[in-house]
């Protein structure tokens, strides 16, 4: 926890993404929660972990879903001052991924570090 | 310490609001407050008033509800989740309120801990 310039409390949120961004509504209502939280000028971080890497996958088609696809609004996070996204490396690994099929620049971390990175926060919120 | 609770599961089909419900009676029971329970996602299923369970069942929705009076634990739905599942004012257990996910960053933000009950 920290003091912003206006003396108000600002805490250190970090939104876990760990499911696939279909099959479940976790990732998009998620991203709906970060899109409210980045409002108010907190400390807001995003891990994507497990299946949640593919939340960021390039080229993803929800066409024949009949989903409104929302992978591109992860690329807009950063519009909203949410800026800092981690990845889980070895769960990209397992997948058969790296860093250049993800649609944004992410941060690929070991899972010691985003463990590390947790245990700072004020608050988890898993998706 | 001043706790707040998000429940992400819906009622019944998961764990999560039975065990968010024994952690907030313990809690209290401890000498902890509860500020808040936030249901999202299935969790706002929670604050229906249409759950008609066996008798010899638990009966969760009207446990929220003993909760929010005796113990003045606020009970919020996220209303985009709400509307998504048909949970509105008229189908809303007593105490319970419709409101935004902006009160969850609230409750984030003013309580110690932030406790999340879900898959």
């Amino acid at each position: 926890m920290e003091d912003n310039e206006d003396d108000e409390v600002v805490k250190k949120i970090m939104h876990v993404m760990r499911n696939a961004p279909h099959g479940t509504i976790y990732t998009y209502e998620g991203l709906e929660m970060i899109l409210i939280m980045a409002a108010y000028d907190q400390d807001i971080s995003v891990a994507f972990i497990d299946d949640g890497v593919y939340a960021l996958k390039k080229d993803q088609d929800t066409e024949g879903l009949e989903i409104k696809g929302f992978s591109k609004t992860f690329k807009a996070l950063d519009g909203y001052d949410v800026e800092k996204l981690y990845v889980d490396q070895i769960s990209l690994e397992e997948r058969g991924l790296n860093e250049d099929d993800l649609l944004v620049d992410v941060e690929v971390l070991s899972s010691t570090e985003i463990g590390k990175m947790m245990a700072e926060q004020d608050v988890v919120v898993h998706h | 310490m001043d706790i707040g609770i998000l429940v992400k599961e819906g009622p019944y089909n998961h764990q999560a609001s039975d065990t968010a419900y024994k952690f907030a009676e313990a809690a209290i029971k401890k000498g902890h407050r509860i500020d808040a329970v936030f249901f999202y996602n299935d969790g706002v299923n929670n604050a229906s008033r249409n759950m008609d369970p066996p008798q010899d069942d638990r009966d969760i929705g009207n446990r929220w509800v003993e909760l929010c009076q005796k113990k003045k634990v606020q009970m919020m739905v996220c209303i985009a989740a709400a509307k998504r599942r048909g949970i509105n004012d008229d189908v809303l257990i007593d105490c319970g309120e419709i409101t935004g996910l902006g009160n969850l960053t609230d409750i984030a933000i003013r309580n110690d801990r932030l406790v999340t009950f879900g898959d």
